[in-house]
């Protein structure tokens, strides 16, 4: 039986505390200096001036006009697609509109730049990648049952363990929307005082028009509901798989599971796409894309599968797993490698329709990160997330093996942090990102935190399930 | 491959089940035989673990042939989009092939699996000396259908392992 020893408590409660003092500091740096050198200002109006930019080189006819009326003519246009009730006001006017809100609103709406954003970005950006690593094991915990899948059935209680800590990056960005709804930042820019007010100097039209979904209240109830649905799963599914070991041999709480997971799959379907636009794309709330839900899905999945990978390496390293052996792990590799690739997938679909159509409304998402200061990082991201673990376990023996899975799996977590940072930074700090204590301390903050649940849940019951029925079949994997 | 041209006397055990099979092929090694050949209607799971087999060099083969396929379409798209005939298609800047490069992908993608997966068939093909009209090597055409064959130079105590190992017939040839 596994024990989560005092070591390990020790660590797990000083990386928390360490992260929650990073975290202190870096909430109390005054992050504005970066910002004042003046050309750091709004990215919606740097997007502004590299959208034309961008035209000119695509069209000759478009590149003779003035650049200036051009971008405005496209926003103004844009603005006309979005709300499509037939604003009375005419194009001049609404391009003024988001022109003046990329001037005032984003730089001046509460009094300093989005420099400001910075502790909650990074806050945000470590609530939604250790949320991955709760949301992925457990939707990969229900498709063992729905699937009815026999070889993993001896790693389901690791499953179970870390499909435990849920909850918690959950309750991480329910703080973030109680702090924006009390305007102590503008992560999410819509949230920012009279936007959807016509009478405010910063009235968005863009924004107002979605103000049905995108409201402080109806945002919270949702984040309460994805609340309630995932970690409710997670408990359900953990309480029943214990109350199987005490049952007599059967089957009748495997075809209980089996509806719960098929249940919670199908509620996942949905709640990954729309939490996905919730917390990470309406960060940029002028911008959409339909397949985000599903591209912010490859990458918590394929995070969560590293972690797997790696926690399932530490137990058998120490010999709580002697009925697992190379042939599990290589399939665990298996789902890493396969979602890296489909991560780099839906990556591309997304990044190869804005190119190539190059609509102003669109494209705007990608100037920041692939024309400007970003660029590195982005490049870099790409090469770690697709690149790196296609080459380090492309073979077959690669993927039995620690060192090998170990390696990728460093590119991998630090490749898929990388990206959550791009989705949200650029959007909710401009150009004023960096690496300090808030994003340390977040890092280390919830992995103290995700140690402590997941090593706590480990170590509450036996690690091998008692009456599964398909118990055998897992440990006779391929044996 | 069977040796059926050796002069040493064949045995042929037949088996019921893929599972039985398994624990029958490792009994007859630990015994100290050696199977000559397998016969199963569907791929078996562990079969060449429990055979003894050696590891296909297959993998290393459809990576070199990816690699083949990738080098082929980034030619192709450079000599046909850019060097010979440079096309404007969208807008899209044609003045060298790593700007164009995006547009290219679905292209470097396909015929990468393309030539992976046709190579790999041909290969495996050619290895088994499988083409049309090959004569059928299987000797009992039970095989392709539900019984799975054991097959293994005749020796002393050979019968009785055989039978112990759960065989449903066992024939000398």
């Amino acid at each position: 039986m596994f024990v989560f020893t005092s070591k390990m408590k020790l660590l797990a409660g000083s990386l928390t505390l360490v992260g929650l003092v990073f975290l202190l500091i870096g909430f109390n740096t005054d992050y504005s200096s970066h910002a004042d050198s003046g050309d750091h200002g709004a990215p919606a109006q740097a997007h502004a001036e590299e959208a034309h930019a961008a035209e000119a080189h695509t069209d000759d006819a478009q590149a003779t006009e003035a650049p200036a009326t051009e971008a405005h003519a496209a926003e103004g246009h844009a603005d006309m697609a979005y709300t499509a009730e037939g604003h009375a006001e005419a194009h001049a006017d609404m391009a003024h509109a988001s022109e003046g809100h990329a001037d005032d609103a984003h730089a001046s709406d509460h009094g300093h730049d989005l420099s400001a954003n910075r502790p909650w970005a990074a806050f945000l950006v470590n609530s939604i990648f250790f949320l991955g690593i709760g949301i992925g094991t457990l939707f990969f915990l229900a498709i063992q049952y729905a699937a009815q899948v026999g070889w993993s059935v001896g790693l389901i209680r690791v499953f179970e363990a870390v499909s435990m800590f849920v909850g918690i990056p959950i309750l991480g960005i329910l703080f973030l929307i109680a702090t924006g709804g009390m305007h102590m930042h503008h992560l999410w820019h819509w949230m920012a005082e009279g936007i959807m007010d016509p009478a405010s100097p910063n009235y968005d039209s863009l924004i107002a028009g979605k103000e049905a979904y995108l409201n402080v209240p109806f945002f919270a109830l949702r984040t309460i509901a994805y609340l309630v649905i995932w970690a409710g799963a997670a408990f359900l599914l953990r309480r029943n798989s214990l109350r199987e070991d005490a049952l007599p041999q059967g089957q009748n709480m495997f075809f209980t599971q089996r509806k719960l997971a098929a249940t919670f799959i199908v509620l996942y379907a949905v709640t990954s796409s729309t939490s996905a636009w919730d917390w990470v794309m309406s960060v940029d709330p002028h911008w959409f894309s339909t397949l985000f839900g599903w591209y912010t899905f490859a990458g918590m999945f394929v995070t969560a599968m590293t972690v797997l990978n790696l926690l399932v390496m530490y137990l058998r390293l120490n010999n709580h797993l002697p009925w697992i052996n190379e042939n599990h792990q290589h399939d665990l590799s298996k789902f890493m490698f396969a979602f890296s690739v489909f991560w780099t997938y839906l990556w591309f679909s997304q990044y190869m329709l804005i190119w190539y159509s190059n609509i102003p409304e669109e494209v705007t998402y990608y100037l920041p990160r692939f024309k400007g200061e970003y660029k590195p990082l982005f490049i870099a991201m790409v090469a770690m997330n697709f690149l790196l673990p296609i080459l380090v376990l492309i073979s077959r023996d690669a993927k039995r093996i620690f060192g090998f899975i170990g390696l990728a799996s460093v590119f991998v977590l630090a490749g898929h942090w990388m990206d959550h940072y791009i989705m949200i930074m650029p959007g909710a700090v401009g150009y004023s990102f960096g690496f300090g204590f808030a994003e340390l301390g977040g890092i280390l903050f919830y992995a103290g935190l995700f140690l402590w649940v997941t090593l706590s849940q480990l170590a509450k019951v036996p690690l091998r399930l008692k009456n599964h029925p398909m118990l055998t079949e897992s440990e006779r994997f391929q044996q | 491959m069977a040796h059926t041209t050796e002069s040493v006397p064949l045995v042929r055990a037949m088996y019921h089940d893929d599972d039985v099979l398994i624990s029958a092929v490792k009994q007859i090694r630990a015994a100290g035989f050696k199977i000559s050949e397998v016969y199963t209607p569907f791929p078996v799971h562990g079969l060449d673990k429990a055979m003894g087999l050696k590891e296909s060099r297959i993998a290393v083969a459809a990576f070199m042939y990816g690699l083949i396929g990738l080098t082929v379409a980034v030619t192709l798209t450079w000599y046909m989009m850019v060097s010979d005939w440079p096309q404007n298609i969208g807008g899209k800047p044609n003045i060298n092939w790593a700007m164009n490069m995006p547009a290219f992908v679905p292209i470097l993608f396909e015929m990468t699996v393309f030539f992976a997966a046709h190579l790999m068939v041909w290969t495996y093909l050619v290895i088994n000396g499988l083409y049309p009209g090959a004569d059928a090597k299987n000797p009992d055409p039970r095989t392709t259908d539900d019984y799975f064959m054991v097959e293994l130079p005749a020796a002393k105590g050979l019968i009785e392992t055989l039978q112990k190992s759960g065989a449903v017939e066992i024939a000398e040839a």
